[in-house]
């Protein structure tokens, strides 16, 4: 550097990845309209792919700059605040879909003075089969990733990091596949109907659903990890990416706990 | 002592234009950035308003109507129907038809050829179009009959005008105000004090040598501008989006605004919103991890402070919108029922959720305008800031208060009287807050030796005119009179008071602060004062009248009204274009400025009460500063700071 830098921050060089991120987000969103006011998908696929392609560079950067040991203890602390935050945000976009669907469990329009309308017959899904053999899937994976964070911390055996990791990406996988068909078998056999249905499969679908997406992008978080490990990387003292995704997906269990208690236990009674 | 903190960076080369600004890591220089589009922006909007001022200053359609468009024959057919008018109505004096036939003759000769597809094929057809300049020539000879004639003649003739008109275009009127609205309340006022100054001031007033993922920041900026972008589009394709900035279903569900425009807005609104999230995280992360050491909460200035809070805000309630409207995205494209009672939805529930934002945004806007005009009041009043903590407290407890009121937004939706009650009390205990800040700047300037420099002039324009914005604010939070003023511009007066006239006052406040400090270039005193005495006067006199005209019962959003309400609307007309004109006045302040204003080389230029630590770099600041953190006598001069 050309800098005689005397503090412990991290100063940046320019970069062109936030232009090139938020041509592509404007591309993929115009192109998202236009897509659902029956136009072609391709703006919406090629902003979609400068939007991936971006992430993807980005953090390989932040990735290499750790490695070049800019990551000092206070901007490891700093990634880690941000993150939480991050967190927290994402928590506060649950509330909105949580919201929804209170108001409208507790508050049914059935009851309002003068309403005609009527809450249809409701095929009721047992929480206790599907929904909460994917809460202990999840959960499983939770512990798995604390155990690969134990052999990390307390410089344990790298083969365990890998395996709790490896094994964290497969329950993963095995929540979104169960959860997928569970969505199947709703709607292909039991009459559930997301488009044009009653506002109780819309609070349903689209908090399972985010859900489900927070899910998989946990699973490729922690795939990452997995391959990060592989090659090598983190330390017992230095693992800041390791703890996002071990925080990221308690973060997911937790939302996934109040969907089974509220939506699935006391949503379908 | 400044030069411990220039950088080293002689001789390192300045990167070059498109890296400088396109691909930035520099929190001054995106915090540049944010102020110049911020301007811009704020530019349209206006423009918008003073399009709106023009419709309204005068009771019925003046400008947005849809263009009449007629053949020759359809067009003589009118005036053969008004001439049979005139006879059964007792026919008219000879100048009177003289004046018909001319006008007649004069829409007949500006018959235009036109194409128009008629079974897949272009055709030329002859058409006469009233718009524009026809139409008004039109619409005056029109009146000058009607002054002469009798009241069956005029009677016939409106009839007939009628016809000319085309109908007015409330569409257009509708996107007006959407658009005033989503740009002012996202795309304005957030990016100028949120995005402009703090990323500017937040970072040099805590020591920091940037942000904390300076990155992150450029990328909040860029998002910002698509956003921008896609607002645009909103309002320009397809005839433009016109639900008005809450978005309230039914008014904003497929099959009312079925274009496309309604989901740009939208995706606009996700785009800022993230841009917002991430700056959010951004500064929490600068202002609680990059402080300069010895530096503790209870001794950082206020402006930063009031940076962390309004980041808090900004990312606990901006999720929350972001959840609400992808609602909205679905229940129009994806056929969800969040918000459609035939489906089991609650249109009501939006409003909620919206507003559960919505409240804090406000918030949002105005917590750093109190922080600048701290720094100014305390600066030119030659006196450290009354009552620092009880200040930051109180930026602390209007953040947290914001929280738990949104429901006196919507009094008359049909709450219980519980639930009103509630939130009424709650509303009001935010004035004990907001009362410490405005008497602690009172007791500021008490006692003080004020000089009367423009920042000074507008904070001081701050203080009272956001106290009278308050004022009608604890009034509309009776839910009982609420009854009567709801959306009336009783409102519209209310919440310019707090937004037009109080953040756009802070902007305006740091800007004239700072200007020298960014540029290294003063602008004329003169000109600010006058630019500070045209916007006051201008603004006052757009929005007082409309208490006036919501004590009437004037509604808000609408394009027309009765005759009943033309004095104070072309009074606020006239203060809308004084309004304009100062603003433009204050383009061409800042044009001339950054071109030719005095250079001023003092670091502290506003005298030795601006002590917090961006008035100890040169003007401007060296790309890099605070390479050498910056030691505790540098920035804690004042024994109560």
């Amino acid at each position: 550097m050309a800098h005689v830098k005397k503090h412990d921050y991290h100063i940046l060089q320019p970069s062109i990845w936030p232009l090139v991120a938020a041509v592509g987000a404007f591309a993929m969103l115009f192109g998202a309209v236009n897509w659902m006011h029956s136009g072609s998908p391709w703006l919406f696929l090629i902003g979609l792919a400068a939007v991936l392609y971006v992430m993807f560079a980005w953090w390989s950067d932040v990735v290499h700059e750790s490695h070049d040991g800019d990551h000092t203890p206070v901007v490891r602390l700093g990634l880690k605040y941000g993150f939480i935050m991050f967190i927290m945000s994402e928590v506060m976009f649950f509330v909105a879909w949580f919201w929804a669907f209170f108001k409208h469990t507790i508050f049914p329009m059935s009851e309002y003075e003068a309403s005609t309308y009527v809450i249809p017959d409701i095929h009721i899904v047992d929480p206790f089969h599907l929904p909460l053999i994917n809460t202990l899937v999840l959960l499983l994976s939770g512990c798995l990733v604390t155990w690969a964070h134990h052999a990390l911390v307390h410089n344990g055996a790298r083969k365990d990091i890998e395996y709790g990791l490896l094994g964290a990406v497969v329950l993963g996988l095995a929540f979104t596949g169960l959860q997928a068909y569970e969505y199947f078998e709703l709607i292909a056999h039991e009459g559930w109907q997301f488009i044009d249905g009653d506002r109780f499969y819309s609070t349903f679908f689209m908090a399972t659903g985010f859900h489900g997406f927070h899910v998989v992008i946990g699973t490729i978080f922690l795939f990452v990890c997995y391959l990060r490990v592989r090659q090598g990387h983190f330390t017992a003292e230095k693992h800041v990416g390791f703890e996002a995704a071990a925080w990221y997906w308690h973060f997911v269990d937790v939302v996934w706990l109040f969907l089974f208690l509220a939506v699935y236990i006391w949503g379908q009674g | 002592m400044a030069d411990a903190t220039l950088s080293h960076d002689e001789g390192h080369e300045r990167p070059n234009f498109f890296v400088r600004w396109f691909m930035s890591t520099n929190h001054k220089d995106i915090g540049i950035l944010y102020l110049f589009t911020a301007g811009l922006v704020g530019l349209v909007s206006v423009l918008f308003t003073v399009y709106m001022r023009m419709e309204l200053m005068e009771p019925g359609v003046q400008f947005m109507y849809i263009p009449y468009e007629a053949a020759p024959e359809a067009m003589q057919s009118v005036f053969e129907r008004l001439g049979e008018a005139l006879a059964t109505a007792g026919g008219g004096t000879n100048a009177f038809a003289d004046q018909l036939s001319s006008v007649e003759g004069s829409l007949l000769a500006a018959a235009q050829t036109v194409q128009v597809v008629s079974d897949g094929q272009t055709v030329d057809q002859t058409a006469i179009i009233v718009e524009g300049g026809l139409r008004a020539d039109t619409i005056a000879a029109f009146e000058s009959m009607i002054a002469t004639a009798n009241p069956a003649e005029a009677q016939a003739l409106l009839g007939t005008m009628d016809q000319l008109d085309g109908n007015p275009d409330g569409h257009l009127w509708n996107v007006m105000i959407t658009g005033h609205g989503v740009l002012m309340m996202f795309f304005v006022v957030i990016p100028a004090l949120f995005g402009g100054f703090g990323n500017y001031f937040m970072p040099l007033m805590i020591g920091a040598p940037d942000m904390a993922f300076p990155r992150l920041n450029n990328l909040s900026y860029w998002m910002y501008v698509a956003g921008t972008s896609l607002a645009f589009c909103a309002t320009f394709i397809d005839g433009g989006a016109g639900p008005g900035w809450t978005f309230y279903p039914p008014i904003s569900a497929q099959g009312v605004e079925t274009s496309r425009a309604v989901d740009f807005a939208i995706f606009a609104i996700h785009v800022s919103g993230a841009s917002s999230i991430l700056g959010s995280i951004n500064f929490i992360t600068t202002f609680l991890n990059m402080r300069a050491p010895g530096m503790t909460l209870h001794k950082v200035p206020l402006f930063a402070w009031s940076v962390f809070v309004t980041a808090w805000l900004l990312l606990l309630s901006l999720p929350v919108l972001a959840g609400a409207i992808t609602m909205l995205l679905t229940d129009r494209n994806f056929g969800t029922n969040f918000f459609d009672p035939a489906g089991g939805g609650d249109p009501i529930l939006f409003q909620h959720i919206f507003w559960f934002f919505g409240h804090p945004e406000v918030y949002i806007v105005i917590l750093p305008a109190f922080g600048i005009i701290s720094h100014v009041v305390a600066t030119f009043s030659r006196k450290p800031i009354f009552g620092y903590l009880p200040m930051v407290y109180a930026l602390v407890a209007i953040g947290g208060l914001g929280f738990v009121v949104w429901a006196h937004h919507m009094y008359t939706v049909g709450m219980t009287l519980t639930q009103q009650a509630y939130f009424m009390v709650a509303t009001m205990v935010i004035a004990v807050p907001t009362g410490v800040k405005i008497f602690s700047w009172i007791a500021t300037m008490w006692m003080g030796s004020i000089s009367f420099k423009t920042p000074m002039l507008f904070a001081i324009g701050f203080i009272f005119l956001f106290t009278l914005g308050g004022t009608t604010g604890i009034i509309l939070s009776q839910a009982g009179v609420d009854r009567a003023y709801h959306d009336t511009y009783y409102v519209v007066a209310h919440f310019h008071y707090v937004m037009s006239l109080g953040a756009v006052f802070g902007i305006f406040a740091g800007v004239y602060y700072w200007i020298a400090k960014m540029s290294g270039r003063q602008y004329p005193e003169w000109a600010g004062k006058l630019h500070f005495w045209v916007f006051f006067i201008g603004a006052n006199l757009t929005f007082f009248p409309q208490h006036f005209l919501g004590r009437q019962g004037m509604p808000r959003r609408y394009i027309d009204y009765p005759d009943a309400f033309a004095l104070w609307n072309y009074w606020s007309s006239i203060g809308a274009f004084l309004s304009f004109a100062s603003f433009v006045f204050f383009i061409g302040i800042v044009a001339y400025t950054l071109r030719a204003g005095k250079r001023v080389t003092q670091p502290a230029y506003w005298g030795e009460h601006a002590d917090t630590l961006e008035w100890t770099l040169p003007n401007p600041p060296p790309e890099h500063t605070f390479e050498e953190l910056p030691t505790r006598e540098m920035w804690d001069r004042q024994p109560h700071h």
